[in-house]
């Protein structure tokens, strides 16, 4: 599978990092190096074997469901780059 | 007075208790230490004050007569570590100015049992890297140089900045993390002694995420014995992190007898690489020889799916990178991009996320987007955890066997020249996880014992694997090993 400039400036908008236009031949090119390395796993005979989901044997601990921490919104917003009146803020997103 | 800065945690315990010296004492000349040795880039944020108090308050809490193990001593503390008013940035720009209103799980039960914080420690940004050139605090420069030359090696990665410091006597000790190696390789590289405990025995909460499935922090220290203690303070259940295990943790310290008659000792026949250095390939002969002398019985062993840990790894670790670094946006903390006229909220984004991360991370994080993306993800995030299945299989049946811990080199060689990989493609790069990767797939504790020097008069590892939640076990053989090797050196200072 060979990834070109096309499929290299997709992946860099679902990631959500601008790539200039020059720098996206070279990126395809890592990512075809990176992939073809990858690549070996389809020798691998994987017929019949579950997806890891957990590397130790463990159920999730469970816990009521109630609140536990909260009421501390200064705490929260005090490394937001813009905070206004107790909300984060970004640019706007509904016209 | 800098002859207090090279204690073991062992050695300083004793003394803190004698009242030979105090942990203001032995925080001042770590302090002075640390600023003698900016050349090394080891330390980037410097916490002198939080350290003294912590020391005088180490100091009252040790005339009460029943202070912990770790009480007053100073140490280290990677930038992955959430720590409370201190600058915490991953070695990103992303986090610029980030300080967290609450402290790690790990670096909370240090605190509690009276460590001293002396202050951040450089690692590669997000812990993506094997060499510490990928911070945004510039590279780490290793306290070793090979012979007479004055060529700046690379302390290895992602921990660079843990063992410089160590290694240097910049700090008693230091806590690292290990996705894929990234406490036993540097540890190998500077000559110093790196655990990475069983997947959930140290609490993730409070640490900075790269690949949650993987990530796991540990101790990095002078000796086996300060590994043994450091980990057990670090250690234990923590409601915080569901992976967290609710086990009973061994004495680990006492574990250490350096009786191993009658243990099993597997040698993977998959772990004896094409190009391998000779010395290297001669160092895990002298270590199997070791160990047979202290009345192991060594016994060869496969462990099939090897050749397959990196590609796997190079598949989950960035699905996962990519998932958990979406959080840096540019909205809750860290760097938010200037703005044009009329951009919206995803050139934020973008632009954000293009001007914080830096080149390894940019790739990992795009390359797991794309093993995570529609069409693809059976192909490549499915087919790398069945096969991440398998090699931990390869693992259960060797224990099965009744193997006690499995012996191999630590890395595929020693230190290299900083920049001198800077034109090979990444893969490369990669290829230094070869040996300790496996261990973090399989969720398996492994340590890295400096076993020896090469021609060049730089240190080699050697690794050991243990079974899972066997950590006590797998310490004694590593602590058999440290008594068998003699390794006693040092770099000689340049800094």
């Amino acid at each position: 599978m060979s990834i070109d400039t096309e499929t290299a400036r997709r992946v860099a908008k679902l990631a959500r990092i601008q790539v200039e236009d020059d720098a996206l031949p070279a990126l395809a090119q890592e990512f075809n190096t990176i992939l073809g390395f990858i690549e070996q796993l389809n020798e691998v005979d994987v017929e019949g074997v579950e997806p890891m989901t957990s590397v130790t044997p463990m159920r999730l601990k469970r816990r009521e469901d109630v609140v536990t921490d909260g009421d501390q919104p200064d705490k929260v917003l005090a490394n937001a780059p813009d905070a206004r009146e107790g909300f984060f803020a970004v640019p706007k997103v509904v016209e | 007075m800098s002859e207090l800065s090279k204690l073991t945690i062992a050695e300083a315990r004793d003394k803190l208790r004698t009242g030979d010296v105090t942990a203001v004492e032995l925080t001042e000349a770590c302090l002075s230490e640390i600023e003698g040795a900016k050349a090394l880039n080891a330390f980037v944020h410097n916490t002198p004050e939080i350290a003294l108090d912590q020391a005088k308050a180490a100091d009252e809490r040790i005339k009460g007569g029943d202070a912990p193990d770790m009480c007053g001593i100073p140490l280290g503390i990677k930038d992955l570590f959430c720590t409370k008013g201190v600058p915490s940035q991953a070695a990103s720009a992303i986090l610029g100015g980030f300080k967290p209103e609450y402290e790690s799980t790990v670096t909370q039960n240090l605190f509690d049992a009276g460590a001293v914080m002396l202050g951040k420690l450089n690692m590669d940004e997000f812990a993506m890297g094997s060499s510490n050139e990928t911070s945004t605090y510039g590279d780490v420069v290793n306290p070793w140089r090979r012979g007479n030359e004055d060529t700046a090696l690379t302390p290895g990665g992602s921990s660079g900045g843990s063992a410089a410091a160590v290694a240097a006597d910049l700090c008693l000790a230091a806590t690292g993390t290990d996705t894929g190696g990234s406490i036993r390789q540097p540890a190998a590289f500077v000559g110093i002694t790196g655990v990475k405990p069983t997947y959930g025995r140290c609490s993730r909460w409070g640490i900075v995420a790269f690949a949650s499935s993987l990530d796991q922090a540990g101790p990095m220290t002078k000796t086996v014995r300060d590994a043994a203690i450091m980990l057990q303070t670090m250690c234990g259940h923590d409601p915080k992190d569901s992976t967290s295990a609710d086990l009973a943790v061994p004495d680990f310290e006492a574990a250490l007898t350096g009786d191993i008659r009658g243990k099993k000792i597997g040698i993977p026949k998959e772990y004896r690489m094409d190009g391998m250095p000779d010395e290297i390939e001669k160092l895990w002969e002298q270590g199997r020889e070791m160990m047979r002398d202290a009345g192991a019985e060594i016994v060869d062993i496969s462990l099939p799916h090897t050749k397959y840990a990196l590609p796997a790894y190079y598949v989950i670790a960035p699905a996962e990178a990519s998932s958990n670094l979406a959080r840096y946006d540019g909205v809750r903390f860290g760097h938010r991009a200037k703005l044009a006229q009329g951009d919206g909220i995803t050139e934020m984004y973008e632009k954000t996320r293009a001007e914080g991360f830096g080149d390894e991370v940019k790739r990992r994080v795009m390359v797991g987007t794309y093993v995570l993306s529609a069409g693809f993800y059976d192909a490549y995030y499915n087919r790398a955890r069945k096969v991440r299945a398998l090699i931990k299989r390869d693992f259960e049946q060797v224990f099965d066997q009744g193997i006690d811990a499995i012996l191999t080199p630590a890395t595929p060689s020693a230190a290299f020249g900083l920049g001198e990989m800077s034109d090979a493609d990444p893969v490369q790069m990669y290829l230094n996880d070869v040996f300790t990767v496996t261990v973090n797939l399989a969720g398996l504790p492994g340590v890295a014992v400096p076993a020896g020097l090469d021609k060049q008069g730089l240190p080699l590892g050697l690794q050991l694997i243990g079974k899972p939640w066997a950590e006590d076990e797998m310490l004694n053989f590593a602590y058999c090993l440290e008594q068998s090797t003699g390794f006693v050196e040092k770099p000689s200072k340049w800094w």
